[in-house]
């Protein structure tokens, strides 16, 4: 019946050149299509391992529409399983997070499940005997998601049987992530402090799309970032910056700035901007900081991993990573107009308690629904949701510094910051997903 | 048995300072804050610390001003069409009078209306006022509001709960 489902063409037509068309951000039936192809065969997060410390930790999720239950079991193994009892069917686990002591028991007839998933017991289990219950699935316990992954504690999911492993999908993009571990002294990250939860009435890609466009900074955060300025124009300048101005200036960078910070494209959708420097890159230093990570990884070492300050990374499509002010932000969408935003507070294990401030400021001004930057932001990402019902142009442009590069399908490498090309990366990688063959699904 | 003058004081400054608000007479309001003020409302329940852990505002007075500059900016886009809110304070419980620390602490529970054209948003929870006296004027020095659903997904919340 629909347009789209079974008619790969009809999706292949919507990807062109420099341009998508507006059905990719308003159709109901490509969202429900991007749930079950997009959003199964990529690797997407769930959640970091420190989120479940101890034996019987569990954290909760919804990925691409299924119910996730990530736990720790006995052996220190972070598995993750389908939040449903295996008898009716139930969600085992409401809460988002808490400690279920040994066991999983569902609130309704009162099976329980070892943290391996495995079934342990139910109520008059003689009432099974001779039914044929053993070789119902039902007697396998917990359905475990087909696979899962970690990387540096951020554990992933990839929903469908088949496809590439972690390493394969994210290739080199991982240095993100390795980066912004590598900033603890002992290696190690820990989310701390609450979940910032903001709401976004628009369609997920707008997004994700945003987190490496570097054209709307100076335009949407004016009224925010040019304020913070503009209330610390007449100090001198060595008097020392308030967090606040420090954070919030940079936003306001000029053209130049942005374009000259690059942005590096990674196979999948993955990208990052801030190759050469970022707006993290001014940030006033903390020696003591810096003496631990001498002595934890020697002068050179330590250097390289303070010197990179990249902007945004995109985990496409679910997850991106700011491993300089070390943040991420989580991406869960809901319905076609519709995406929680969740965003998380990471500690760097044994480093000053001042880097924490400044981590949980950064996400307190950047992502909190209270931001004064996410209010414009939202603002217009709800405005493309609201305009695109327009007629007469059904196409979205991101012809900017479309090239023959983009012709040849081979744009992975550095380019220039303002480019759009992270977004045509993005829908290379949506593309191929929504129409893979179904034997590949 | 009658309110003291004192107690009063305390009281009227509760409701003066929400009405200040919902009148959009921020700059007034932003005059209520004494230099080392805080303005805070919490992320999570029985958050103990706004330096180390996710607040929704933990604001010093200078993120504040920015706040109320912003929101008179004409590219403060998200506020094309304007936001209106409106405190419903119940009377004010004064904790403590301050008699021995010089700061009073009162506690009084409220319903916050957030408006923006055809969405409105409904919230509520206690908010603490410390208040102290520098000179003459009495002033804030805490305005910690408990949100009931701090931890919700929350659209953008633009004003001041």
């Amino acid at each position: 019946m629909t347009q789209y489902r079974d008619n790969p063409g009809s999706i292949e037509a919507l990807v062109r050149g420099g341009q998508v068309h507006r059905d990719v951000y308003i159709d109901q039936d490509l969202f429900d299509l991007e749930m079950e192809r997009l959003w199964h065969s990529a690797w997407i997060y769930v959640g970091h391992e420190s989120q479940v410390p101890l034996a019987g930790d569990y954290y909760t999720a919804e990925i691409a529409r299924r119910p996730l239950l990530m736990t720790r079991a006995q052996d220190g193994a972070v598995r993750v399983f389908y939040n449903r009892c295996a008898h009716r069917g139930a969600k085992l686990v409401s809460a988002t997070s808490g400690n279920c002591g040994g066991i999983l028991r569902c609130p309704y007839h009162g099976w329980t499940y070892r943290l391996d998933g495995t079934l342990r017991t139910m109520p008059l289990k003689e009432g099974y005997a001779n039914t044929g219950f053993a070789e119902s699935p039902a007697a396998l316990g917990l359905s475990a998601v087909p696979a899962v992954a970690l990387h540096r504690g951020f554990v992933f999911v990839r929903l469908n049987r088949e496809g590439p492993d972690l390493a394969a999908y994210f290739g080199e993009s991982l240095s993100s992530i390795d980066n912004m571990a590598d900033r603890s002294p002992v290696g190690r990250l820990e989310v701390v402090g609450g979940t910032l939860r903001y709401m976004h009435h628009c369609n997920w890609k707008m997004f994700i799309e945003n987190l490496n466009d570097t054209m709307h900074p100076m335009v949407a955060h004016e009224s925010s970032a040019g304020t913070a300025r503009d209330l610390w124009k007449d100090q001198p300048p060595d008097a020392p910056k308030p967090m606040v101005i420090e954070q919030f200036v940079p936003f306001v960078s000029n053209y130049d700035f942005f374009d000259k910070m690059g942005v590096k494209i990674y196979e999948n959708g993955h990208s990052y901007t801030g190759v050469n420097f970022s707006i993290h890159s001014k940030y006033s230093s903390v020696p003591e900081y810096e003496a631990q990570m001498t002595a934890a990884y020697g002068a050179e070492r330590a250097h390289a991993i303070l010197a990179e300050v990249r902007h945004n990374t995109v985990y496409y499509p679910s997850l991106t990573v700011k491993g300089a002010i070390q943040t991420i932000r989580v991406v869960r969408p809901i319905a076609v107009d519709r995406t929680l935003i969740e965003s998380f507070t990471l500690r760097l294990v044994g480093a000053p308690e001042s880097l924490l401030e400044r981590t949980v400021m950064y996400n307190r001004l950047i992502n909190a629904p209270t931001s004064v930057v996410g209010h414009d932001d939202m603002h217009c990402y709800q405005a493309i949701q609201e305009g695109l019902a327009s007629e007469g142009n059904e196409w979205v442009n991101l012809h900017r510094n479309y090239s023959s590069q983009d012709e040849a399908r081979a744009i992975a490498g550095t380019h220039n910051g303002t480019s759009e090309v992270s977004v045509r990366g993005q829908f290379r990688a949506w593309l191929a997903a929504m129409t893979a063959d179904a034997a590949v699904r | 048995m009658g309110v003291s003058a004192q107690d009063r004081e305390l009281i009227e400054f509760v409701y003066a300072e929400a009405r200040l608000i919902d009148e959009k007479r921020l700059e007034e309001w932003y005059e209520l804050f004494a230099d080392d003020a805080c303005y805070w409302v919490p992320l999570t329940r029985g958050q103990q610390n706004g330096r180390t852990e996710n607040s929704l505002f933990f604001d010093d007075k200078l993120l504040l001003k920015l706040r109320i500059a912003r929101l008179k900016n004409p590219h403060a886009y998200s506020q094309a069409q304007p936001s209106w809110c409106q405190h419903i304070l119940q009377a004010p419980a004064i904790e403590d009078r301050g008699s021995i620390t010089g700061v009073a602490v009162l506690r009084t529970a409220f319903l916050y209306v957030e408006s923006q054209r055809d969405h409105q948003e409904l919230y509520a929870g206690v908010v603490w006022h410390h208040l102290k006296r520098i000179g003459e004027r009495l002033m804030i020095g805490l305005k910690k509001v408990e949100l009931l659903n701090c931890d919700a997904a929350l659209p953008s919340l633009q004003l001041f709960p």
